[in-house]
């Protein structure tokens, strides 16, 4: 604290605390952050970075904690008060207004005045001069959405640079850039800093932290684990602090001799609709029967996508996914379901279930075909309610009773709705996408056991999880995807945690 | 019958006196709509206004305190749509749904208990006075025909200054950047330091006084007195001429003319023989409106984020 003496922290977060109902996602945060420095906040998605980032922005309120700009104590009740203490955010979402024009939406809420009137032109001088003093000019009457990302981010700093900011907090500005946007971006920060302005950059790229930043703090499960100067560290340490390994679960899953081949992906590409972007790009791998394909990654390198096109949600651009030899590639939802593709998706409350409709409801639902259940024109109530108290003492749902509606359960026991449904298809493949996220232990172990014993049945299963304790635990074969590509494959036996981090991280092992 | 009995001054005339009412609840729905928010409860606060504006001249004699009796109604029934939508974020249709039948029960009840009457109240009240432009009667020819057209009463000269006046406040000042910034991406005001709510309650408020001030025009500035339902949909009617104007004050004054003009046209047709029917004119306006939102032609498009409750993410 001797520090603060002196020179005080431009930022100091002290014992932050934010809790979103049940979920506390910031815990007892810390983060000191000097002046003119770049300072690098990392962790994986769900770490709690950009949660820290909006309660020192304002957007929340922390329920308990200190924050203080430059030594002085600051309640952060709303992004007013950030601004007015020089704290500037360039959102992850660009925060603009699609059809305002680029002037209007730097110039909003600190709009100069004459008289009644904005005084439009003496902004278009002052904003103009400031995108002369970082080297770039940017049309300022275009409307917004009409601009390409890189430049709608420009705005977005331009935004914050006039309204005085001295402390800039990027939130994963590299996200939607392209690579030589990337390297612009870089050098208007460098830039930045030589004026003086402390910069906070959130990442979980460890490439950038090792490009740019000065120190670097990692948060792991809504804590900061370590603050470390940039010099003294290597994306090695980085990646172990970052992705760290929480052993919960003791599970040892029998050794099963993979059977026949189930599944075949041939290089399965999707491009998103209307832009470049590759979201998935040239994957290829196959699924045997008893054996559990782990997919790690760091959440949004393509992962959801890539369930959505093994579902049928979504088409692919171009590959082809083959059941037991048998083309499904185009097929929808329906047809991949009949082929033997069962689904646990990873938004259960809006992909998973019907919240208001009763377990048993959520239980038919997918079944409601089958001439056991369904008569021509009418459901076979009984047939269902007699099969729906079965999946429910079988996977011991609770409360044990069918008419209950979904949001009445637990988190744990709507999952278990989903896979007793999902498990009855007597599927050939499980997709299982995030399947245990928001679990506690126990309904996590439940899930564990289930998964298990599919596999241990013969299925074939793809586990998609940005746990990486989760992929460990159970996988017999361990892929890690990056920006859309298969990064890397590792046998049970041969699973390096470091490795693995490093690869989820950077998309390449050598730091 | 020559079409030169219809086609006339007195046509010209109605037209505004038709236009006027539409006029100021499209402009109060511009400001509604521009901030965020849907309010179709605009037909009964026309209701309400028609209602006070009458009542408030009957027992004042002073059709200038009818106004303010309207307006005064307009605002407390937008207060109601303001609380429940921006405060707690109720679907906007489903409250303004809610109070068009509040205001029709209340207005139904008011009457009878008021001026012991069912369907429209017995005795008339004073009227607005109409205002002449002095000069206009002055000029050659002309200047008979345009002071018969412009002899209007102080409700019509304010909907076209306000056109004017809601042009300069959007366009121009800052109070309208953020009234903008509000409607297309509240979270984006949000994260500046705007405050949403308070704009968004100005929106509806505004909206609440205009449409109580078209339904003041409705009894003392039209007929001197209240009939039960006589807004007769134009509060539907004036978000037609929302959308059709662009959400623009001067485009909503033009499509404000023209509904205006074809239902005066239809007026003026009736039982004259004419070969067209004139319930085809009253159409035609509802017509044009569906092809320029369905984008055939003049694709016009509302602010991104009107008629949506405003929740902060988590």
């Amino acid at each position: 604290m001797k520090n603060s003496k002196q020179t005080p922290y431009a930022v100091e977060m002290l014992q932050v605390v934010k809790r979103f109902s049940q979920v506390l996602a910031v815990d007892h945060a810390d983060l000191q952050v000097k002046q003119g420095e770049v300072h690098a906040v990392i962790g994986e998605n769900g770490a709690g970075k950009s949660t820290l980032m909006r309660l020192l922005y304002g957007f929340y309120t922390a329920d308990s904690g200190t924050i203080r700009i430059n030594g002085e104590t600051v309640k952060m009740t709303d992004p007013g008060v950030a601004i007015a203490h020089g704290i500037g955010m360039v959102h992850q979402e660009f925060m603009l207004v699609p059809r305002l024009n680029a002037l209007d939406n730097i110039i909003l809420g600190q709009e100069p005045r004459k008289g009644l009137r904005v005084d439009r032109q003496k902004a278009r001088e002052e904003i103009t001069r400031l995108a002369g003093e970082l080297g770039f000019q940017v049309d300022l009457q275009a409307e917004v959405r009409d601009l390409p990302v890189g430049v709608q981010q420009k705005i977005e700093l331009l935004k914050v640079l006039y309204r005085g900011a001295s402390i800039l907090i990027l939130d994963e500005p590299t996200a939607v850039l392209t690579p030589q946007e990337v390297d612009e971006l870089f050098q208007m920060l460098r830039n930045l800093q030589k004026q003086g302005k402390t910069i906070i950059l959130i990442t979980h790229k460890l490439d950038e932290v090792m490009a740019i930043a000065d120190r670097v703090t990692v948060m792991r499960r809504g804590k900061t684990v370590k603050t470390v100067p940039k010099d003294s560290t290597t994306s090695g340490e980085l990646a172990s602090l970052m992705v760290g390994r929480n052993v919960i679960l003791d599970i040892k899953p029998p050794p099963v001799k993979p059977g026949e081949r189930v599944l075949t992906v041939r290089n399965l590409s999707l491009q998103e609709p209307g832009s470049a972007r590759v979201l998935v790009d040239g994957v290829s791998f196959e699924v045997r029967e008893g054996e559990i394909l782990g997919i790690a990654g760091v959440s949004g390198n393509g992962q959801s996508e890539l369930a959505e096109l093994l579902t049928g949600l979504t088409r692919p651009t171009s590959g082809e996914i083959l059941i037991r030899g048998q083309e499904v590639t185009f097929g929808s939802v329906r047809r991949k379901r009949e082929s033997g593709i069962a689904h646990i998706p990873e938004d259960r409350r809006n992909t998973g279930l019907v919240m208001a409709l009763s377990v048993e409801d959520n239980l038919t639902i997918g079944h409601q075909d089958k001439p056991e259940l369904s008569g021509k024109v009418l459901l076979k109530r009984e047939a269902i309610g007699e099969r729906s108290d079965r999946l429910i003492k079988m996977f011991d749902i609770r409360p044990p009773r069918r008419d209950v509606a979904a949001w009445h359960l637990s988190g744990g026991n709507q999952q278990k709705v989903i896979v007793a449904r999902e498990l009855d298809h007597d599927p050939q493949v499980l997709v299982a996408n995030q399947p245990t996220r928001g679990l506690d232990v126990a309904a996590m172990e439940y899930v564990y056991h289930h998964l298990l014993e599919a596999r241990n049945q013969g299925k074939a299963i793809v586990l998609i999880s940005m746990e990486l304790d989760e992929i460990l635990t159970l996988s017999d074969r361990i892929l890690v995807m990056y920006n859309g590509r298969i990064v890397g494959e590792f046998a049970r036996k041969n699973a390096d945690i470091e490795q693995i981090g490093l690869l989820m991280l950077q998309g390449r092992e050598a730091g | 019958m020559s079409l030169g009995n219809v086609f006339n001054l007195t046509l010209l005339h109605q037209t505004i006196v038709q236009a006027t009412p539409l006029l100021l609840t499209a402009l109060g729905g511009v400001f509604s709509e521009r901030s965020g928010t849907a309010n179709i409860a605009l037909e009964g606060i026309i209701m309400m206004g028609a209602f006070f504006g009458y009542a408030g001249t009957y027992y004042t004699g002073n059709p200038w305190f009818g106004i303010i009796c309207a307006m005064a109604a307009g605002v407390v029934v937008s207060l109601i749509h303001a609380v429940v939508t921006a405060t707690y974020k109720v679907d906007h249709i489903v409250s303004g749904i809610a109070l068009n039948i509040l205001c029709q029960g209340l207005t139904g009840y008011l009457l009878v208990v008021l001026f012991q009457s069912q369907g429209s109240a017995r005795e008339f009240v004073a009227q607005l006075p109409t205002i002449s432009i002095p000069f206009l009667k002055a000029i050659p020819v002309v200047g008979p025909v345009l002071d018969a057209v412009f002899s209007q009463g102080p409700l019509v000269y304010l909907a076209f200054i306000l056109v004017i006046v809601s042009r300069f406040i959007l366009d121009k000042t800052v109070f309208g950047l953020r009234f903008t910034s509000v409607g297309e991406a509240p979270q984006v005001a949000d994260s500046l330091g705007v405050q949403v709510a308070p704009i968004q309650y100005a929106g509806v408020l505004i909206s609440g006084l205009l449409a109580g001030a078209a339904g003041a025009q409705l009894t003392i500035g039209t007929m001197p007195r209240f009939v039960y339902l006589m807004s007769g949909g134009r509060g539907y009617i004036a978000l037609a001429a929302v959308i059709l104007g662009k959400w623009q004050p001067t485009g909503v004054m033009w499509s404000s003319l023209l509904f205006g003009f074809f239902f005066s046209l239809a007026d003026n047709l009736q039982g004259t023989g004419f070969a067209i029917p004139n319930e085809i004119f009253l159409m035609l306006p509802f017509i044009l409106t569906i092809i320029v939102v369905s984008g055939v032609i003049g694709h016009s498009e509302g602010p991104a984020h009107a008629g949506k409750p405003y929740v902060k993410e988590l």
